[in-house]
């Protein structure tokens, strides 16, 4: 069984705790507290309380009957998480964490955020639960992702700007980091990805199945069958895992996750982890990484900050390597295209992230017959990047004309 | 031959001395100057050294370290470079301990028993990798054990009995006992916890000596720690601070005898 993963704090070879000391006993700790919670009716339905009356779930399962004419091939549903609280996935993540750090008896909580909508989900979560909240931001994420920085702030969160390294998402994990272990007898550390050490990735997975278990009880309610394939685009990879896990073990329903392929693979400009990687460590789990030959992480590229990520969750390197699911790989151009396609035709403006998603689904559902049905996970909604795409889009008009004269 | 570790560390316990382990980060500001400065600690008294190699994501160190990792990966250090580096340390002083200290990956890359032999090579004597805990290191022991290297594994203040006792057990040459709470970068002064610590450690850790790091920068920061029982002090953000704010090369090499005698004398008493 697939899903029984991790075994002792790996999914085959990969995940595991390579953590500095220091950390071990928070880590410890916080793994007994999760096995503890998580079975535990009352903690349960507190978070399931949230989860509905607060945050909105169950999302719906749209069909996209528009999107599906226009492409001409499988029925595309869209899981619109972009209608969860906070405007994207995350929230169902920090609302497990923040709760069960608020058991621990933690207050103050600290957390790193690419895209920011995992700083707004942590910056929510708590001022609903009575948490303080410092959010670790690369300083070119903090640039180009103005709006959540200022609705994190309104959130009550203190935003730190990063500045080491490459001053994205990977720094701001680092941070984090040194600060937890400077920090760790006060403070809980909400990791918004399937990513880090051991119960990290797992517990985060768990978060985040809401979206596969409500996936799999309304496609048998709408169509009385499961969709032949799930899409969820992957950064660190928790909105796809949380689509994928509770379909692990039902072979029939291809799996694919789609990575940023940013100017493209061989540009070398992108974030296409799985589909360009190799094995290595970094952030406490073994897993595949961009890196050059020596072990340095490198730099990655993304129009999207929250794909702009050099690492994968462990659970994802597994299932590439047994098969179990497919990974491709989308450009700013397809990403950006499956943005204003959906825009048009279904009058959702959703994030970058999951317009990479869109984009290979559109290209899967035309291999595929009318019969067929494809979920695409809409992990977030657009708002907070309309500035980004017209900028996009006015540059590339000028390239245009310049090439027309 | 015994471990150069080891065997200095013995003896330097005959005389009742601390051991005095001087961090240097290989390619900082240049490879040359970083070989100067291993020069110049050794000719002040350093006992061991440790040679940092640059890690992208070093994620135990404050800015100090992170600032002199990133200059020299700037300027195209590699751990190739590193241990070459090593190599050129250990023709000029050839019973110097000397130690390996980088982040997993760095090993993990090329494979971890192929990188370790190789380092060996060039002359080092063991490794110290903070983020590689007891549970995942078995390929690492393993090549260690075949190679004669020594595994010095890290302990913290908040390390509980049993898991210390299990440290212990994998580590060779010495236990490296993290000082706070916190990563690397020069303390004005440190906590009781710290002094606890050292005695808790050096009670559970039997024959092996314990080495305290992070944050000491003074004489009297090693007296401190001496007179709590520790075994060796460990000295990394101090130094790179001064090779920071030299002004030349004879300066830093100056200061840096200085530093490391005003060390080694604390070390003494
Ligand atoms: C809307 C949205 N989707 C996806 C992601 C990528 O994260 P993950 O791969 O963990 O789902 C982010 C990250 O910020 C996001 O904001």
């Amino acid at each position: 069984m697939l899903g029984n993963h991790p075994v002792g704090g790996k999914f085959g070879k990969y995940g595991g705790k390579y953590i500095p000391e220091t950390l071990a006993p928070a880590v410890e700790e916080l793994e007994s507290a999760y096995e503890k919670y998580k079975n535990d009716p009352d903690f349960q339905k507190e978070l399931s309380y949230y989860l509905t009356e607060y945050a909105g779930r169950p999302t719906p399962l749209y069909f996209a009957k528009n999107l599906t004419e226009h492409v001409g091939g499988a029925k595309i549903y869209l899981k619109r998480e972009d209608l969860l609280h906070g405007g994207a996935h995350k929230t169902n993540n920090t609302l497990g964490q923040a709760l069960l750090a608020k058991k621990m008896g933690k207050k103050r909580i600290i957390a790193e955020t690419g895209a920011g909508q995992h700083g707004v989900g942590t910056a929510l979560a708590c001022s609903v639960l009575g948490l303080t909240a410092e959010v670790y931001m690369g300083a070119k994420d903090v640039e180009r992702q103005k709006l959540n920085v200022f609705r994190m702030e309104l959130l009550g969160a203190k935003v730190h700007s990063v500045q080491s390294g490459s001053k994205t998402l990977k720094d701001a994990i680092n941070e984090a980091i040194r600060d937890w272990i400077a920090n760790v007898n006060t403070t809980y550390y909400l990791i918004g990805s399937v990513v880090g050490p051991h119960p990290y990735p797992m517990m985060v997975r768990d978060f985040q199945s809401v979206i596969g278990h409500e996936v799999k009880q309304q496609m048998r309610e709408l169509q009385g069958r499961l969709p032949d394939a799930v899409v969820a685009c992957v950064g660190g990879g928790s909105n796809a895992m949380g689509s994928f896990y509770p379909f692990l073990d039902d072979q029939d329903v291809m799996l694919c996750g789609v990575e940023a392929g940013g100017e493209g693979i061989k540009s070398g400009k992108h974030s296409a982890t799985l589909a360009a990687g190799s094995e290595g460590v970094l952030h406490g789990m073994f897993t595949y990484l961009l890196q050059d030959e020596c072990g340095q992480v490198t730099e990655t590229h993304s129009i999207s900050a929250g794909l702009d990520y050099p690492g994968v969750g462990p659970e994802h390197a597994m299932l590439k390597d047994i098969k179990r699911a497919r990974y491709a790989a989308s450009t700013d151009d397809e990403a950006i295209e499956a943005f204003v396609t959906l825009s048009r035709l279904e009058g959702i403006i959703p994030a970058l992230e999951p317009s990479h998603a869109i984009s290979y689904a559109m290209k899967l559902a035309k291999e595929m017959s009318k019969d067929d049905i494809i979920v695409v996970t809409l992990s977030g909604r657009g708002d907070k990047d309309v500035q980004v795409v017209q900028d996009y889009l006015n540059n590339k008009n000028r390239r245009k004309k310049k090439h027309a004269k | 031959m015994p471990n150069r570790i080891a065997a200095r560390l013995d003896e330097l316990a005959s005389r009742s001395e601390c051991a005095l382990v001087c961090y240097v980060v290989a390619g900082y500001p240049d490879v040359k100057m970083s070989q100067d400065a291993i020069d110049s600690l050794v000719s002040g008294g350093a006992d061991i050294i440790e040679i940092g190699i640059p890690f992208s994501d070093p994620i135990a160190d404050g800015p100090t370290i992170q600032a002199a990792s990133h200059s020299a990966l700037e300027k195209g250090v590699t751990p190739e470079k590193a241990l070459q580096l090593a190599k050129s340390i250990r023709k000029r002083h050839p019973d110097l301990p000397l130690l390996a200290m980088t982040y997993c990956n760095i090993l993990v890359r090329v494979g971890v028993e192929k990188f370790m032999a190789h380092a060996k090579e060039c002359g080092i004597d063991g490794f110290i990798l903070p983020d590689m805990p007891i549970e995942e290191a078995g390929a690492y022991l393993q090549a260690a054990s075949k190679l004669d290297l020594s595994m010095v594994f890290l302990a913290s203040p908040n390390t509980s009995e049993a898991r210390l006792k299990n440290i212990v057990k994998s580590t060779s040459g010495f236990l490296y006992l993290v000082s706070v709470y916190g990563i690397t970068g020069a303390r004005k002064s440190f906590e009781d916890y710290t002094l606890n610590a050292i005695k808790n450690a050096k009670r559970l850790a039997g024959a092996i000596p314990v080495a305290v790091g992070f944050g000491i920068k003074t004489p009297a920061h090693v007296r401190l720690m001496k007179g709590a029982g520790a075994d060796g002090v460990i000295i990394g953000s101090a130094i790179v601070d001064i090779m920071s704010k030299s002004s030349s090369k004879a300066k830093m090499a100056k200061e840096l005898v200085n530093f490391a005698k005003s060390m080694k004398q604390a070390c003494k008493k």
